[in-house]
């Protein structure tokens, strides 16, 4: 069941290369809340960079600030070196960054194809949409994802949690993402959806694609990611590789914002 | 394979689908039996003078106004706003129409009514312009935007001419309206017919063409041909009972009513704004999850405003054809025409809490108001009672709609 074709070796990500991403001291306040105070982050391709934090510690809207769903007050981002601005959805699916929301972000009244291509319509040569192919190669995407997967075709609202996160899912990869930003994928799934989840970030990942991986679930975390970032209270506590710390130690920094003891920095 | 396993069910299903690609689900279905229900009743309480041709004739041109105007408020409720204010500006349109015609352009003149409706139109997009750039850009809510619109727009219509009603209007611009000469005559029915009728059968070939092409199951050859009977006899029908009725003292057939034409033309173009076109799929998709449609980077301002402007225009092309009707601008042209215009979307099976609806269902809609409200006046019922039976129906409509939606999973 393979999503995507697999390279024969797995690529390690190494610091050598320019990252895809960098986040540079990026605030961002709502009246007087301070949201986000000041956070930096990167991603190297085929790289999972997992952000933890408690409920409100800025993780999403750290991400909403490069899915340019709320842009960021202050602070630079950077794609492959180059500095953009992102002050849109349309500009981040420019620079190829696609985002699998909580939420999921889907209109329910819509089938999948309709979801599928929202904003980005395949249309016939007399500029109407193609319906048709449209549904062709959702089934395409969808069936690779989820064989089970049959009835796209009626209104999302009638679908199986699994289905519809498979909908925002096939949405995010269709178009070739580089960078995908995952926001508590997993929350809604079972244990088979999950895993089917957990294999899609391991092919992506071997495919060069950039992931990051919000979540409040510790192990999800740590299966899946190459280096942890922990945020608290709108400021980055640290970024560590996975391998280098335990369990304890992260959930140190997300309770207490307290870094290990014997600390190896990124 | 599950398609082997049960025949009985999958035939069902495919049926159902075939149906639903055409635009028909059980709520349709039901309006469609509904209007039936409707239309037999009246005919046996008025011994059989409801589906006289002369009466089916007035039904379809008294239809129209309010049917072009619930396909533009099917796109503004879908996408979860409401336009209050569709009746008055019917009114100050009609007038600018009336009183440009009549007063400013010189009489006669071949190009003074063309321009007149140009003007209309243009004044209707403008007027959508103005309350669509207020809810989408400035947050307004569309029911306190529009209820000043109402009231505005009424007030401008009194002022164009202090209150006076002006008339006549250019002989030929009547036509429009639908009265004696307001026909195109038995022949001209039947190659429009016809034209309709190859233009489903083309359409229907086309469908199970490009079917093919993607590898997607046929729909039933059975269901899609009976659909197409069924649209055919329809068209035919039609047709002949406008062909029936005659000009006043003579043998001649009146054929099809040009604002009922002019009806057509909306609800075909309408049909192909929301079925094929990107901005269709956008207001449904506003009104399904308007943060999804904001996450995919679609301006959602933009399709907001111009939904108020097709609105607009809308009710333009319903002002030219009341002062034709009329033959007269008056300032109080379209009055409380929005509660009708709202109540034949909603009863069409547009959902108020966005989304849902269609314009077929909404053209429906207007045709069961209408029956409803003719029938009772063929019966001598007063008018304060046909507003209460008309209010009625509009509580059992969308209970029906709350209990049909209530019921699926």
């Amino acid at each position: 069941m393979s999503v995507l074709p697999r390279p024969d070796s797995q690529t390690e990500p190494s610091d050598d290369r320019p990252p895809l991403v960098e986040m540079i001291n990026i605030h961002k306040r709502f009246g007087g809340v301070h949201a986000v105070q000041g956070a930096s982050i990167n991603l190297y391709p085929g790289e999972v960079a997992g952000i933890l934090g408690h409920n409100g510690a800025g993780k999403t809207v750290l991400m909403k600030a490069l899915s340019g769903a709320i842009p960021c007050d202050e602070g630079e981002i950077r794609i492959n070196g180059e500095k953009v601005s992102i002050t849109s959805p349309r500009d981040a699916r420019k620079f190829g960054i696609e985002t699998i929301y909580q939420t999921l972000a889907l209109a329910d009244n819509l089938d999948a194809p309709g979801n599928l291509f929202l904003g980005r319509e395949i249309m016939t040569a007399y500029g109407t949409l193609n319906d048709r192919a449209m549904e062709n190669e959702a089934r395409k995407v969808i069936e690779r994802l989820n064989p089970n997967f049959k009835n796209i075709t009626d209104a999302v609202k009638n679908m199986s949690g699994g289905q519809r996160q498979s909908v925002a899912i096939a949405r995010a990869i269709y178009f070739n993402a580089k960078v995908l930003i995952m926001d508590e994928p997993t929350a809604a799934l079972g244990p088979q959806e999950t895993a089917m989840v957990s294999e899609l970030i391991q092919q992506l990942k071997n495919e060069g694609v950039g992931i990051f991986l919000i979540s409040h679930d510790l192990h999800d975390v740590f299966d899946l990611s190459d280096r942890v970032s922990v945020l608290k209270n709108g400021k980055l506590i640290g970024t560590r590789r996975t391998k280098d710390v335990t369990k304890d130690e992260v959930l140190g920094m997300i309770i207490m914002g307290k870094l290990p003891e014997t600390d190896r920095p990124v | 394979m599950p398609d082997q396993a049960c025949p009985a069910a999958v035939k069902g299903n495919r049926f159902s689908r075939c149906l639903r690609q055409a635009d028909i689900d059980n709520r349709m279905l039901a309006m469609i039996i509904a209007l039936l229900v409707i239309w037999v009743t009246l005919n046996v309480m008025t011994d059989g003078i409801f589906f006289t041709a002369r009466n089916m004739y007035n039904l379809a041109v008294q239809s129209s106004v309010v049917g072009i105007m619930a396909t533009g408020m099917v796109l503004v409720i879908v996408c979860r706003h409401i336009d209050l204010s569709v009746g008055s500006v019917l009114g100050f349109t009609g007038m600018v129409i009336a009183y440009l015609q009549v007063h400013v352009f010189p009489l006669g003149a071949a190009w003074n009514w063309p321009l007149t409706i140009l003007c209309g139109l243009a004044l209707g997009g403008l007027i959508g312009l103005w309350q669509g750039w207020w809810v989408a850009y400035r947050g307004i809510p569309s029911f306190v935007t529009t209820l000043a619109g109402l009231l505005m727009f009424r007030g401008a219509a009194y002022l164009v001419t202090d209150g006076r009603t002006v008339a006549p209007m250019d002989k030929t611009y009547q036509i429009l309206g639908g009265g004696i000469d307001g026909s195109i005559g038995a022949t001209w029915s039947w190659i429009l017919a016809g034209a309709a009728i190859a233009w489903m059968v083309i359409n229907a070939v086309m469908v199970r063409r490009s079917c093919r092409k993607y590898g997607f199951a046929d729909k039933p050859l059975l269901a899609q041909l009976s659909l197409l009977t069924i649209g055919i006899a329809l068209i035919c029908g039609f047709v002949m009972v406008m062909n029936a009725y005659m000009k006043p003292r003579t043998e001649i057939p009146r054929g099809i009513p040009v604002p009922v034409l002019i009806m057509i033309c909306v609800v075909v173009g309408m049909t192909l704004l929301t079925k094929v076109t990107r901005f269709g799929r956008y207001v449904f998709a506003i009104g399904g999850n308007p943060e999804a449609v904001e996450l995919s980077g679609i301006a959602i301002q933009k399709i907001t405003t111009l939904v108020f402007m097709v609105m607009g225009l809308l009710c333009g092309v319903a002002a030219v054809i009341t002062t034709a009707r009329l033959n007269a601008g008056a300032n109080s042209m379209g009055s409380l025409a929005e509660l009708n215009v709202i109540a034949a979307a909603v009863i069409g099976g547009t959902s108020l809490a966005g989304g849902q609806g269609t314009i077929a269902g909404a053209l429906l809609g207007a045709v069961i108001m209408q029956s409803l409200d003719s029938g009772m006046v063929l019966l001598g019922i007063s008018s304060a009672m046909r507003q209460l039976v008309i209010g009625a129906v509009l509580i059992l409509a969308v209970w029906f709609d709350v209990a049909y939606n209530k019921k699926r999973p």
